[in-house]
């Protein structure tokens, strides 16, 4: 299970063992991080599960889909690092993945 | 202490304890369900879960501990008998009595049931719950005859998992195409062409007249054809858990009746989800079965509990998965919109617009993400788009604003 961690706005660290296949999303409410509230339950329909990924981490994660994209058009506050955390499956190669959580979702 | 009860502990019921907490109440929140399980999402159980792709635990919209942390005490395989609303409580069928201040209806649908001869063998089988599905996998195994019956959007889903599962799939459709509740003909015709090709054989116009076997199905008779079948899957709609509300004395009308911040006729009294009718963003009464509308509308039963209402007017949006295709919907088709085609269905990838006035009044996407997202924007707009920009594939659809 790689290990992952969420950056909360204070600064505030949530580390979370998520199992492989897994969406990260899934992996944070499963661990109650706050501020990933996943409305949609990870159907890429609400963007509440927004993370920015940290710099070094950007090109190892498999690349936004069509879907994803355009949500994120449309979501709050986005950065060139912004994902849908319920888009991307956890694979081993994941170990140590940092991402930061937006100050709000909605 | 301000107490707040909650019957049914499903999506609407959860959603309504993470807005409670979420918006600042500090009262007391006990949440009941007769389920067995803590809330759960239901929309993989036709799907991912029934192809045995998906964890149970997964299933779950919280962990346990989220209930403590949240201070909402849930109690699971109980059920809600009584209103009592002059005393201000509810009655379970355990005896034990439970107070509120105010109280929230979240109590689903349950599947419609077949009626025709032989209904009860066993091997027939409905899908609304985990336990529904516990039930369907030891017989859900390769080279099974698996009869469907209902090709809407549940049924389908199941001869998808079915066919790609090595099943032997038919599905028994009363109507003349697919879907036809929920989506415009051209889809139906997609699906149809697409669930042929997977193998699995469509009896269109054809209702289900009996089920015969000995002990167990075995015969499905339909359209006065005798088909073999080890296992029958019926679809046929779902009806709103409403008797208690009934019961009670508040107005229903195939669902509990609400208004636009989800108060029923008794201002103590809310209700969210499934079980609700209400008049949608376009004043006509309408009942939902969907995720968005338990959650959209439990978030304002939350804040009507709160005495903050707010108006409802969130459009619809829907989903299905049906082999490696996305078929995502939003808003509300009607008969006499006109119908814009974007992209080629040959392609695997198009959307079904519907304008009505020139306005963009709903949206079918398949494999079709910025078509369907945008789409809700262009909805929620009430925006006047050119048919024939609609229709421009040269045209990117976050450019038809
Ligand atoms: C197989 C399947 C696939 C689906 N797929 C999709 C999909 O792809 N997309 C989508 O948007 N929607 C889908 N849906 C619909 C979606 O699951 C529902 O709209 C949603 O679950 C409604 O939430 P709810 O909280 O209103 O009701 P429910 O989730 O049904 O919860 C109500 C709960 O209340 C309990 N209850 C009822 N009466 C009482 C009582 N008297 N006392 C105590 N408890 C009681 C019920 O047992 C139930 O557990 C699907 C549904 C099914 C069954
Ligand atoms: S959970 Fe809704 S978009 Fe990710």
């Amino acid at each position: 299970m790689p290990r992952i961690t969420f950056i909360d706005p204070d600064e505030g660290e949530h580390v979370v063992d998520i199992p492989l296949g897994w969406s990260l999303m899934e992996g944070a409410v499963r661990n109650l991080v706050p501020g990933i509230d996943a409305d949609c339950g990870g159907a890429c329909a609400c963007a509440t599960c927004h993370v920015y990924v940290d710099p070094k981490w950007i090109a190892a994660l498999p690349p936004k889909g069509e879907m994803e994209e355009t949500m994120l058009d449309f979501a709050l506050a986005t950065a060139p690092n912004s994902r849908l955390s319920c888009q991307i499956r956890v694979t081993s190669d994941m170990e140590g993945l940092v991402l930061r959580i937006p100050v709000d979702q909605h | 202490m301000t107490q707040i009860l909650i019957i049914g502990a499903g999506q609407a019921g959860l959603t309504a304890v993470q807005t409670l907490r979420g918006e600042g109440f500090d009262g007391a929140i006990t949440m009941l369900g007769d389920e067995s399980f803590a809330p759960y999402q239901r929309p993989p159980l036709s799907k991912a879960y029934l192809l045995g792709a998906f964890a149970r635990e997964r299933l779950f919209l919280k962990p346990d501990a989220f209930y403590a942390q949240a201070g909402c005490e849930l109690l699971l395989n109980a059920r809600a008998e009584a209103i009592d609303r002059a005393a201000h409580t509810v009655r379970l069928a355990d005896g034990r009595v439970l107070a509120y201040d105010k109280l929230m209806l979240a109590t689903g649908t349950r599947v419609r049931k077949l009626t025709c001869p032989g209904a009860d063998l066993p091997g027939v089988f409905y899908l609304r719950d985990i336990a529904d599905v516990d039930a369907i996998q030891p017989v859900f195994t390769a080279g099974a005859k698996l009869a469907v019956v209902g090709g809407g959007y549940i049924g389908l889903e199941v001869a998808a998992v079915g066919a790609k599962r090595g099943l032997d799939v038919t599905v028994f459709e009363a109507m003349d195409r697919l879907m036809a509740r929920a989506v415009s003909p051209a889809v139906s015709a997609f699906y149809k062409t697409e669930h042929e090709k997977a193998g699995v054989k469509l009896l269109l116009n054809t209702g289900v007249e009996a089920f015969e076997g000995a002990g167990k199905i075995e015969v499905v008779r339909a359209g006065g054809v005798r088909h073999p079948a080890d296992m029958v899957l019926v679809g046929i709609g779902v009806l709103p858990n409403d008797t208690l509300a009934r019961d009670a004395g508040l107005a229903c009308d195939d669902g509990i009746v609400v208004d636009r911040s989800a108060m029923t006729s008794d201002p103590d009294i809310f209700a969210a989800g499934d079980c609700t009718r209400h008049h949608g963003r376009e004043g006509v009464a309408i009942r939902l079965e969907c995720v968005q509308n338990a959650i959209d509308q439990a978030k304002h039963a939350a804040l009507a509990m709160l005495g903050r209402p707010q108006t409802y007017s969130e459009v619809p949006w829907f989903w299905s998965d049906q082999y490696d295709l996305k078929l995502q919907m939003a808003g509300l088709a009607r008969p006499d919109d006109t119908i814009i085609l974007r992209g080629d269905p040959v392609s695997r990838k198009f959307a079904v617009f519907h304008l009505r006035d020139g306005k963009v009044a709903a949206v079918e996407a398949v494999n079709a993400g910025p078509e369907y997202l945008m789409g809700r924007k262009l909805i929620a707009a009430n925006a006047a788009v050119p048919p024939e920009k609609l229709a421009d594939m040269s045209i990117a659809m976050k450019d038809m604003l």
